[in-house]
């Protein structure tokens, strides 16, 4: 038996590794939908293909349904990317953290700072309230 | 054949039978569940197909691709039909970096199919793409209840992903490393990173309740108030498509907490002086605890009724996202100035947050139960 190790293997292959499992992965998602296409009985009238609105003829319709929506989908949307790039800043640092201390530590508290003045101004704005 | 093809060769192997494992622990995980539910609710569930329900998962899967496929006159066809696609696409490939033993176990190959150095980041990737799968599905299907459930579940994964990713930092901190592989080692020789990161767990717990859509979080699909949510125009195989990606990604964050916080596939160590070397039965291990998460999940369900929606973002928002980035906060202060102190106070200190959590629960229960703005108000923040 022999064990290949990853130094011999490279990174590369790692990621040629991971491209394989994605492809299989939906691989699967494509041969069952085409399975379903291939094997499932085709009589569609028109009104089993109208859209479900409690038994009623649909008011709008189409993709997205032009209905308007809550801005605060936006807002939480907005919000996310700011935190999740705080977050991202977050990896490298918290990785490294053990051999940067105690300066590390001095630099999170300052960003971590910033961040909750955004975070008590959102609060006091009342955004996250789904009222 | 050249060494690399080889590789490749195995890999894909690898990964075939991974896929093909993990449906089949899908189809057995709707049959486990269903027939938990019934012992919770002192009822024996499906016992008719098959001895004990066994055949049960086969004839539905079976019934689900001999059924029609609807798609309804108004949707986007390609975006509809590519949704669940990428859905079940996502959910199966972020298994596949998780390791399931040391190198080199599985009959001389590793135990895993990709192992990236940044492991944790390429899961955490790979589980927000999820969101695409569901949220189009929700718009492409062209009627009013699929987008009330796509928006919500956008929304509600993308808030509790900040909490899932922040309540880690911790852990990182400790180890230093963000592969797998390096991570149960740090534990094999330091013990498991619950007796140090216990609110960092239940943190990340509650966020892969939320992130996998199940109850007490599945507003993107809650039956009573929106139908189905984005699975309302959706029938056949694309409906079981997405049942899949949801049961994947439970087994999926299962397997993640497992490996992050309970030693991945090595067992407790002091089992080893009863039966030498049972500890590091790999495969075992990590099959008993992902059984156990699963069982969590569904034991949760029989439980806890659902959170309103606007109780489920003021719940990520204001407790998960605090307590996290608190949780953050101490462990980098314990590790910045821990003098002699070894980690068990890091451990104390933790668990401390968490007893305090459970004692305080009745006040904090204000933070989400009681929203601070009513629809009569005057004022309002952004008006929709």
């Amino acid at each position: 038996m022999r064990t290949r190790t990853d130094a011999e293997r490279g990174p590369t292959i790692e990621y040629a590794n991971f491209v394989i499992m994605l492809l299989v992965a939906l691989g699967i998602g494509i041969v069952a939908v085409l399975a379903s296409a291939l094997l499932g009985p085709k009589k569609a009238s028109r009104t089993t293909l109208m859209a479900y609105e409690s038994g009623n003829d649909p008011e709008r319709g189409g993709v997205g349904t032009g209905q308007r929506f809550p801005v605060h989908f936006y807002l939480v949307a907005m919000l996310f990317i700011v935190f999740d790039i705080e977050t991202a800043f977050f990896y490298p640092l918290a990785v490294a953290y053990q051999r940067l201390i105690p300066f590390a530590f001095f630099e999170a508290i300052t960003f971590v700072l910033l961040l909750l003045v955004g975070y008590v101004y959102i609060l006091k704005k009342k955004v996250l309230e789904w009222a | 054949m050249p060494d690399w093809l080889a590789t490749l060769l195995i890999s894909l192997l690898k990964a075939v039978l991974l896929v093909l494992a993990l449906l089949t622990t899908f189809a057995y995980m709707t049959l486990v569940e269903r027939r938990l539910l019934g012992r919770m609710q002192l009822r024996p569930g499906p016992n008719r197909v098959g001895p004990m329900g066994l055949l049960q998962p086969a004839a539905d899967a079976i019934k689900s691709i001999f059924k029609e496929d609807l798609t309804v006159t108004l949707a986007d066809k390609l975006v509809y039909t590519l949704a669940p696609i990428v859905a079940i696409g996502m959910a199966l490939t972020a298994f596949g970096g998780l390791p399931a033993g040391p190198a080199g176990s599985l009959l001389g190959e590793n135990p895993w199919v990709y192992n990236l150095d940044a492991g944790i980041l390429a899961l955490l990737a790979l589980t927000s793409m999820g969101v695409y799968g569901i949220f189009l599905g929700g718009w492409s299907s062209g009627s009013k209840y699929p987008i009330l459930g796509g928006l919500r579940s956008s929304a509600q994964m993308i808030s509790y992903e900040l909490g899932m990713g922040l309540s880690i930092l911790g852990l990182l901190m400790l180890v230093g490393t963000t592969s797998f592989q390096g991570i149960v080692g740090w534990q094999s020789q330091n013990g498991w990173l619950i007796l140090f990161q216990s609110l960092g767990f239940v943190l990340f717990l509650i966020s892969s309740f939320a992130e996998t859509n199940r109850t007490p979080f599945d507003l993107p699909e809650a039956e009573q108030e929106i139908v189905a949510g984005y699975l309302t125009e959706y029938s056949a195989i694309k409906w079981a498509l997405f049942q899949m990606a949801e049961y994947v990604n439970m087994i999926t964050a299962s397997a993640v907490m497992s490996t992050l916080f309970f030693g991945g596939w090595k067992g407790p160590q002091f089992l080893n002086a009863l039966i030498p070397g049972v500890s590091d039965w790999p495969l075992v291990w990590l099959i008993v605890k992902i059984a156990f998460f699963l069982f969590l999940f569904i034991w949760v369900r029989a439980t806890l009724p659902r959170l309103r929606y606007d109780q489920l973002m003021r719940f990520g928002w204001k407790l998960l996202l605090p307590l996290a980035l608190g949780n953050t906060v101490l462990t980098a202060a314990f590790l910045a100035f821990r003098g002699q102190g070894s980690l068990w106070f890091l451990g104390v200190l933790s668990l401390g947050g968490v007893v305090a959590l459970l004692i305080l629960s009745d006040r904090v229960r204000t933070l989400w139960n009681q929203p601070s703005l009513r629809r009569s108000d005057p004022v309002r923040a952004g008006g929709d």
